[in-house]
């Protein structure tokens, strides 16, 4: 373990640990054109690029970094890097493959640069950075050809491929944590893990990993049929840092998921949750108050170690929702007894049966 | 968390090719359909997890194993249970678990090659996060003794554990179960080795688990499946003793131990055990006794028939059952005075938790549909009755005339509104398609209706529609006017017909707000405040439109012209067809079109929203879907084994040339000899640098140039539903009677795409090479387009008497065009063919005046009735 793991590991024993806001919807406060997000360098690339949001952390350092200091400022202890969709296969939306490596490098960078200057101004709180992994968009459970159910867009080992060049990249520039996040289809995030532990293998160390798993529905499972708890099963064996939720629904409707897995991880549990649904406008309007109120409900009640925001959330909500835990202790990780733990999308628990009879009679 | 209670885990073992000869042969045929089938009915028999097995010399294996996975992936009712990936090759094994989402179990792995490869696999598994059975196998070869099978398994277990980290819960062992009763001394003790293995693994070896082929104990009594059974019973029953955790067993062909008859079991477990030394000779000579006995069949769950029958007929309406409707209606009619009663009492009760499930988005469209049918026909039972009383009928909420408007023939989704306030106690009368307004309004005065609803597909419809309500106010009516169908909008409502009537016109967006708007305008106290909104919302959307200069970013047609796009008749020379002139398909097989469909758009007709096939799985609508789906394929399978339908088509190709946007068709021996002239539209909306003002002539290769060529089409897959249909309204079944309608919709849609395909590859053969999967099909991925007349690229409906013409359709095909060009019978699809590769379709948009005096020019009529044709597209 690494000085900042051990760091990491000890202050999420001793209290609820903070992570940033929404990225995305911060930048699109900003208002950038689509000259801003080629810059000097990609002005004249062929296709569109507005809405390359993690280009961004090549064109426009200084917003991303802005807005990577105002969640510090409001008390995150974990910042996300600008990576959410860097990866070969994403990019290619923007003709952009080949700079999937590079964005990360940069993005990676670019966190871990703003998070030391912090944790330099605040020692006693330092600042941790996580890689951020999105879903991608294309789904190794779900065939996009509706005549064809067995059809895939993409393979196993070309997600796999993918992910390692982000994770290879983001590591290169510097964060402490893996954090594969939103996950809407777990065979995805197998890939992704997968991958994770090559890159590991060839780096000959490991950095904690927190997984995230994104409930898309009211009935409690993500796009590819898993609920919270199947899906702990399915990707357990990369021993997380912590699992959790994030996205899709605010505190309130995210709540019962939150409980589920507090009770069945043996490890820490992360929730960043929305700033509510959308409205009509298909803005996120939850304020700061509410959410952190119904997040330090959860804390009271021991459900969390690591708390923070996904869509909508602001630095307003990161300090009103760090000031409400900070008094609060984190969630006590129970110790459970090994059992065999399988899932389809349904989770499967085998328990041991007991030898109840001694030794048949012999042959006679 | 609970702790589940241990239990025997049932492996389901029939989805195996080396241990089904049924599911080998399925996937042998590539009947993949029927392959899932036998998974789905091991799930529901019980299997806790699916064992899956591809090992074949004949089969490749790898490919086997992914297709069926990622089939059942998206099965929520299989992929429910963990999977567990069944081969003996690696490449294999890692080939599934590159597909499963779920924490799997690998079958199998052993020391048999040594150690290095069982650590490298044993590795990898943990990567992919999968649990992992182990065979009692090393490098001197297959366990038999206890004492072999126990120290593999220790050695294996030491390894596993201590060298390469693997949590010792996801560990199953596998200690080989043999044959017994052979007739060989050697093997009499088979069972007793595996059950005695069983108890030292679970006892020395903490959180390790121990599995087996169970079927293989009894291997020697093939054929004969009463003594098979009981063998397994038995040996199960003591295994499990010892800690047998979970077993491969065909969980629908177990005995329950203590059913056993005594003399058998007595045998059999003289056998199992090992107890005598002539045990196997004593249960031969009983065993043919016991063959062909046994074999339970599975009944459907009937126990909602022991309840009171107000409550069997309120489950009935909500599961849509039909099977007892009449004869549960009989015994409750008994219990009532007067047959109304029961209409308006256990019916409507039914009914009324239905509207609740419907509201309240538990229920979906088509369960609703089934519900009415289930009441149609109880109240069907019951007309007689209540007319022998001379009763009034029960009153009803209200009354609404329905009809698809005058040059219309589309009424699914009017249909479908009917149904749905049917369900509701309305009482609705329905005039049917192509209904003049003078008759609308006649029926609307005689039946003294409270409402009026008009439907309408294609957009002369529109215009169709404002004649309505400007009738209807030349009669002083002042009834709701409610106003619904494919092309109709809020804003066409408030801006076209609003204006010319001044009771409440409102546009209803689906089935699903039908009701609550009806019932907000029948009600005294709702209904004020409900119109004066509607009204405000109107006139606002209103003098917004009116407000907003409309033709400011037109360009003028010159303009437009030039800036069309520079089509490349240089490089490019377009190929020649095979034929000119037409060539008609009588009675096409309909078996060819099946596999086209697009299903997407069959569920949107039943406003289940989401994308074919993961709509299936939809954790809302999933369920209904499935249903809905289930009963479309069984009626498809009747639609084409009884020949229902019969399609037919014409396609035709001509030489042509463009001539500014219109394009001249010439007869077969080429030259002046004119056959036809299409008139194109061209946008005229202001576009940005680099992009064209498009018009379909522009694929087509000008006067002076190249040779080209042009085509048409004309399909239809609707001929004989006229009769199918009328005998599902006999029997009150609006379910059938949609699904026929919605099926030859999609029946036709896919025959169009079917034919565009042969066009393509075979009879223009421009793209003799062309491979596309479906996905890129539906995608529109190949070269050249088919717009169809009245669509957006080529938005005037009035263009279609040419293109019949042309082919000769009428006669060809037996589809007939109404007065506002609609195609009858409806399940019909026209359009012209353009092969060029940069052909694409776009939406012609708004056109401003000039063009559409040039237009009027070249169509030969007057600018009004060009200004008609095209109202929906006017842009002044």
């Amino acid at each position: 373990m690494t000085l900042a793991q051990e760091k990491l590991e000890e202050l999420a024993a001793e209290r609820i640990l903070i992570i940033d806001g929404a990225m995305g919807t911060m930048i699109q406060k900003e208002g950038l054109e689509e000259a801003d997000y080629r810059g000097e360098r990609f002005a004249d690339w062929p296709s569109d690029l507005k809405g390359n949001n993690d280009l961004l952390v090549i064109t426009k350092p200084d917003i991303i970094g802005k807005i990577h200091g105002e969640f510090l400022a409001a008390g995150a202890d974990i910042i996300e890097t600008d990576t959410f969709n860097a990866t070969r296969i994403s990019m290619a939306d923007y003709d952009m493959q080949e700079y999937a490596r590079e964005i990360n490098v940069a993005g990676a960078a670019l966190a871990r640069r703003v998070a030391d200057e912090w944790t330099l101004k605040t020692p006693e709180k330092p600042r941790f950075v996580a890689g951020s992994i999105g879903p991608m968009n294309q789904s190794l459970s779900v065939s996009p050809d509706v005549n064809n159910p067995g059809y895939r867009s993409v393979s196993f080992d070309e997600v796999k491929e993918a992910y390692k060049e982000q994770i290879d990249g983001l590591i290169e520039g510097g964060v402490d944590i893996i954090l594969i996040e939103t996950v809407f289809d777990t065979l995805n995030a197998k890939a992704a893990i997968f991958a994770t532990e090559e890159v590991f293998d060839e780096i000959g160390r490991r950095l904690p990993v927190m997984m995230s798993c994104t409930i898309t529905d009211m009935s409690g499972r993500n796009l590819s049929g898993q609920t919270i708890e199947a899906f702990w099963h399915s990707i357990r064996h990369v021993k997380p840092f912590s699992v959790g939720l994030n996205c899709a629904f605010g505190a309130d409707l995210l709540r019962s998921h939150a409980v589920t897995i507090a009770g069945i991880a043996d490890t820490h549990v992360c929730v960043f949750p929305n700033a509510g649904l959308p409205n009509e406008m298909g803005e996120y309007d939850e304020t700061p108050e509410t959410m952190a109120g119904h997040l330090k409900g959860w804390a009271d009640e021991g459900l969390l170690n690591i708390v923070g925001g996904c869509c909508g959330t602001t630095p307003d909500h990161i300090r009103e929702i760090t000031e409400q835990v900070k008094s609060v202790s984190p969630r006590k990780i129970p110790t459970l007894e090994p059992m065999m733990k399988l899932s389809g999308i349904d989770p499967v628990q085998i328990a041991s049966l007991e030898p109840i009879e001694t030794r048949l009679a012999p042959a006679e | 968390m609970n702790k589940p209670i241990a239990q025997f885990i049932n492996v389901g073992e029939r989805t195996n090719v080396a241990g089904s000869a049924k599911f080998k042969k399925l996937i042998f045929e590539e009947n993949y359909e029927e392959a899932i089938s036998v998974a789905r009915h091991q799930v529901e028999g019980g299997a806790q997890i699916i064992d899956i097995n591809m090992d074949d010399a004949m089969l490749d294996a790898e490919a086997a194993m992914e297709k069926f996975l990622k089939l059942i992936a998206s099965e929520p009712d299989i992929a429910r249970v963990p999977i567990m990936i069944d081969s003996s090759k690696w490449t294999v094994i890692e080939a599934g678990l590159k597909c499963v989402q779920g924490k799997a179990v690998v079958n199998s792995i052993s020391l048999k090659e040594g150690e290095e490869s069982f650590v490298s696999q044993a590795k990898q598994i943990m990567r992919y996060g999968a649990a992992v059975v182990v065979m009692a196998f090393d490098e001197n070869g297959q366990a038999d003794s206890i004492e072999r099978k126990f120290e593999i398994c220790k050695r294996s277990y030491d390894v596993l554990v201590n060298k390469v980290g693997f949590p010792p819960e996801d560990i199953i062992f596998d200690p080989n179960i043999f044959a017994v009763a052979t007739g060989i001394e050697e093997h009499d003790n088979y069972g007793v080795d595996f059950i005695e293995a069983t108890r030292l693994i679970k006892t020395h070896l903490p959180h390790a688990k121990v599995s087996g082929g169970v079927s293989n104990i009894s291997f020697s009594f093939r054929g004969n499946n009463p003594v098979r059974e009981a063998m397994h019973s038995v040996f199960l029953y003591h295994a499990i003793k010892a800690g047998m955790d979970m077993g491969i067993v065909n969980a629908g062909q177990l005995t329950v131990y203590s059913d056993i008859p005594a003399e058998l079991k007595e045998r059999v477990e003289d056998v199992i055990l090992n107890r005598r030394a002539d045990a196997t000779e004593r249960l031969l000579d009983i065993a043919e006794e016991f063959k062909g006995q046994g074999g339970k069949k599975r009944v459907e769950d009937l126990s909602w028939r022991e309840k009171p029958v107000e409550k069997r007929i309120e489950h009935a309406l909500v599961k849509g059952i039909a099977d007892y409707i009449v004869a549960d209606t009989e015994e409750v009619r008994q219990k009532f005075d007067r047959p109304i009663q029961v209409i308006e009492g256990p019916l409507m009760d039914g009914m009324n938790t239905v509207g609740d499930l419907f509201g309240s988005g538990q229920m979906f469209l088509p369960q609703v549909v089934k519900s009415a049918r289930v009441m149609k026909q109880s109240v069907a039972y019951l007309q007689p009755y209540i007319e022998a009383e001379k009763e009034e009928g029960s009153r009803a909420k209200g009354k609404i005339i329905m009809a698809t408007v005058k040059g219309d023939v589309h009424d699914i989704g009017k249909n479908i509104v009917g149904v749905v306030l049917q369900c509701n106690n309305y009482e609705v009368i329905d005039l049917g398609v192509m209904v003049p307004w003078a008759d609308i309004l006649k029926a609307a005065n005689d039946h003294g209706a409270d409402i009026i609803g008009l439907s309408g597909l294609i957009t002369p419809s529109l215009d169709e529609m404002v004649t309505v309500a400007a009738e209807m106010e030349r009669k002083g009516m002042a009834m709701p006017l409610l106003i619904g169908g494919a092309t109709t909008s809020r804003v066409h409502t408030a801006v076209k017909i609003a204006p010319n009537y001044s009771g409440p016109a409102i546009h209803v967006l689906d089935a699903s707000r039908a009701v609550g708007v009806a019932s907000t305008l029948m009600s005294d106290e709702m209904k004020t405040g409900y119109v004066t909104g509607i009204k405000t919302e109107y006139d606002d959307i209103r003098e917004k439109r009116l407000a907003k200069p409309k033709s400011d970013r037109l360009v003028s047609i010159e303009t437009a012209r030039e800036n069309a796009a520079n089509v490349d008749f240089i490089d490019h020379t377009p190929s020649e067809p095979l034929f000119t002139g037409t060539k008609v398909f009588d009675d096409y097989p309909l078996e060819k079109l099946v596999e086209r469909i697009d299903w997407t758009p069959f569920f949107r007709t039943w406003e289940l929203a989401g994308k074919y096939p993961q709509i299936l799985d939809d954790d809302v609508v999933g369920e209904s879907a499935r249903s809905l789906f289930k009963d479309a394929q069984a009626m498809l399978k009747q639609i084409v084994d009884e020949k229902w339908l019969t399609a037919k088509g014409v396609i035709g190709f001509w030489p042509a040339a463009r001539d500014g946007d219109d394009i001249i068709l010439f007869g077969e021996s080429g030259g002046d000899n004119i056959k036809g002239t299409i008139h194109c539209l061209r946008q005229q909306i202001e576009k940005r640098a680099g992009r064209t003002n498009d018009c379909l002539a522009d694929f087509v290769s000008p006067v002076d140039g190249k040779p080209d060529w042009m085509g048409g089409f004309v399909v239809t897959a609707g001929h004989g539903i006229d009769e199918h249909v009328a005998r599902f309204k006999a029997a009150h079944d609006d379910y059938n009677e949609i699904m026929i309608k919605a099926l030859a919709d999609r029946l036709a849609e896919a025959f169009a795409e079917h034919m565009h395909e042969r066009v393509r590859k075979e009879f223009w053969g421009y793209a003799t090479d062309e491979a596309l999967d479906n996905e890129e099909l539906i995608k529109e991925r190949y070269k050249g387009i088919r717009p169809a007349p009245g669509y957006p690229a080529c938005p005037d409906h009035s263009e279609k008497p040419a293109l019949f013409d042309l082919l000769n359709a009428q006669e060809n095909t037996g589809v007939e065009l109404t007065e506002s060009f609609a195609m009858t019978p409806t399940a019909a699809v026209s359009g012209y063919y353009f092969s060029h590769p940069e052909a694409k379709y776009f939406g012609v948009g708004k056109v401003n005046k000039d063009q559409v005096e040039d237009y009027a020019k070249r169509r030969g009529v007057s600018i009004e009735q060009a200004e008609k044709w095209l109202s929906p597209n006017l842009g002044y």
